[in-house]
């Protein structure tokens, strides 16, 4: 197990240095930042300068290298437009993101595995029916028109709940802020998790769906029924266990893609979080912000994924290969 | 007389299709005594299995039973639904299944399987069930039952899964078990243990057996009465000996003939013409007559005789000096 652990952290960390060479080497196409550091009334001398200031005359491979002597430091340099420590406007940023994608997550998995789990079992009922029919819509819909719609409906006509921002937020601690503690945060945050988390939802829905079936029909069930078992038992206990082998993956890769599909979501909600920071740094073409950020969203998603693999040995015992005594 | 434990009356299955409806099991009747082990024995289709379902209301939608009785220990409980045949299930029936590779739960302990299944039955402790499947796995022959109860499903060999899948059929007492097909899956030398198991365990509790297979030799070792079955209805039923040794029905001998035997060398094995008729396409009269060396025009229009519970459903069925 711990050898196996050790072995998935090794290829993580081999991923990681992958996606910070592509994301660097992209970064060169996306405009010079000098042009907008300096204004209109700059001289070559000046532009020179800075830009040997920035480091940005160096060849790429030795930026690079740079960055990453940095960044094991926990030091992603200084943001070109603020003119902050980068770490320091991630750690602000990153507290709404996070809250918006736990939310989004938790309604995603909650509701997918209920949903799924009923239109398996009633799989000829109208009301599964119904529900069916509707999740394609759900996984059909652009996120950035469900947002909008949702808008239109709940703050424009309804008029029920804001249309933009996190509402009052509470300092816990020294950096983190939530808007978990406040009434308005609770309602600024209802619209942005439904448009975050609904297409997962109706993903992780129809996935169990599927897999529920499949295994329904196994010989296993077949012999807990022949045993009497309660319909519930083996619904739950045999058949759902079952189900959740492959569903736990496809939940963990879509956990990073809700982190990293905030993006367009906090474009629509105006939300303070690291995605709308993200866009504002592609605008200024501000390298460390970008830079930081797309680590950050890789140590998620190969850390989800980790975790995925690991949770894999825990629900599946034919993958625990070194039980002593064994075979 | 005492009351058989099974006793199946007139028994049909019906199955609507796009084609109408088709009647998998048509008419069959058979009992199965106390202590007793009745062979249900025909070829893939012939309605085996589908009545072995039927008997423990786990029939496919939409297959269902379309007419007949089934008795249970002098209850009737073919109109039984729901909750009422659930609890039936496992207490009163227990059911082996061909596959033991597949037929257990690999994500399970089967320890958790077997204490699940006596706690849904009986009032007992958590840790009497346990103790009690620690015995259970014992009695089947798994060795080192109590350090092997913690262990999955795939920690074990084919033949000691069926082991397992006999306890549990077993572990509530049922006064009937269905074994269907339960070696069809085995290695040969697995087979003869497993049935012998089967058989001992079985008359050491006087239960009640219908072990349905395609092997005539498993019903030659096993069983005590068999019931040959042809295109969803009762061909031959009778004793074993009587049965095998001096058949009366042209299929019974058919199959017997098509049997390899290690006493008669190498001669080309007999093979009975044709194939047993489409469930759409039943012919009238006999549903064997296409297929009969004996056929003659009765056999082509009158429908069969009434089945005696004894011997052949045949209008001219064959005599012992006919059978070589």
């Amino acid at each position: 197990m711990l050898a196996f652990v050790i072995r998935r952290i090794g290829q993580s960390l081999l991923v990681l240095l992958i996606v910070g060479l592509v994301a660097f080497s992209m970064f060169r196409f996306v405009g010079d930042p000098i042009d907008n550091m300096l204004g209109q009334e700059r001289t070559i001398e000046d532009v020179e300068r800075l830009r040997a200031q920035l480091g940005l005359d160096q060849p790429f491979p030795i930026q690079y290298f740079k960055f990453l002597e940095g960044a094991a430091q926990g030091n992603f340099g200084v943001s070109y437009r603020q003119g902050r420590p980068v770490a320091e406007i991630l750690l602000e940023r990153a507290p709404a993101t996070l809250e918006l994608a736990a939310v989004s997550g938790v309604l995603a998995i909650l509701a997918g595995i209920a949903l799924g789990v009923f239109t398996a079992i009633r799989r000829n009922g109208p009301t599964a029916h119904t529900i069916m029919a509707a999740s394609l819509i759900g996984v059909s819909l652009p996120t950035f028109l469900i947002g909008i719609l949702l808008i239109y409906l709940f703050s424009v006509e309804l008029g029920w709940l804001p249309s933009f921002g996190r509402g009052e937020t509470v300092q816990l601690g020294s950096w983190w802020t939530t808007g978990f503690l406040t009434e308005s945060g609770w309602k600024a945050l209802i619209l942005p998790a439904i448009t975050l988390g609904l297409y997962q939802m109706t993903l992780i829905m129809r996935l169990v769906r599927s897999e529920m079936l499949e295994v329904l029909r196994q010989d296993y069930i077949r012999f807990a029924r022949a045993r009497g078992l309660r319909s519930r038992v083996v619904n739950f206990r045999h058949a759902l266990k079952n189900t959740m082998v492959p569903v736990v993956t496809v939940i963990g890769l879509q956990l990073g893609a809700i982190i990293a599909f905030a993006i367009i979501t906090e474009t629509v909600f105006q939300w303070p979080g690291v995605g709308l920071l993200f866009i504002n740094a592609i605008q200024f073409v501000d390298i460390p912000v970008m830079a930081a950020y797309l680590m950050l969203i890789s140590v998620m998603f190969v850390g989800i994924n980790l975790i995925v693999d690991i949770l894999y040995v825990f629900i599946d015992p034919r993958l625990r290969v070194d039980r002593n005594g064994g075979h | 007389m005492t009351t058989p434990v099974l006793s199946i009356r007139n028994l049909s299955v019906e199955i609507p299709t796009r084609q109408g409806i088709v009647k998998p099991v048509d008419g069959v009747s058979y009992d199965v005594g106390k202590g007793e082990i009745l062979g249900v024995v025909g070829e893939s289709g012939a309605g085996k299995s589908m009545a072995g379902n039927a008997v423990i209301g786990l029939l496919n939608a939409p297959a269902h039973i379309s007419g007949g009785e089934i008795w249970l220990n002098g209850r009737r409980i073919d109109p039984l639904k729901g909750e009422d045949m659930r609890r039936l299930r496992g207490k009163e029936i227990g059911m082996i299944f061909q596959d033991p590779l597949t037929s257990l739960n690999p994500l399970l302990t089967i320890g958790d399987q077997l204490t699940e299944t006596m706690l849904t039955h009986l009032p007992i402790s958590r840790k009497e069930a346990r103790e009690r499947a620690i015995a259970a796995l014992e009695e089947v022959g798994i060795p080192g039952a109590a350090e092997r109860i913690d262990s999955y499903p795939h920690e074990f060999s084919g033949g000691m899964r069926q082991r397992v899948v006999i306890a549990l059929a077993l572990c509530a007492e049922p006064s009937l078990v269905i074994a269907d097909e339960p070696t069809t899956a085995l290695d040969v030398s697995v087979q003869a243990q497993i049935i012998s198991l089967l058989k001992r365990l079985c008359h050491e509790r006087g239960t009640a057996v219908m072990l349905i297979t395609h092997d005539m030799g498993v019903i030659a070792e096993a069983a005590d009465r068999v019931a040959v079955m042809y295109a969803g209805r009762l061909a031959e039923l009778g004793t074993v000996r009587d049965v095998l040794t001096v058949p009366q029905h042209p299929y019974t001998h058919g199959l017997m003939a098509s049997t390899p035997l290690a006493s008669q060398g190498r001669k080309r094995l007999h093979q009975i013409p044709g194939a047993m008729p489409r469930l759409h396409h039943m012919p009238d009269g006999c549903a064997f007559h296409p297929r009969c060396p004996h056929a003659r025009d009765k056999c082509r229009a009158a429908p069969l005789p009434p089945v005696a519970n004894e011997r052949a459903a045949c209008w001219f069925p064959m005599l012992p000096e006919e059978v070589q």
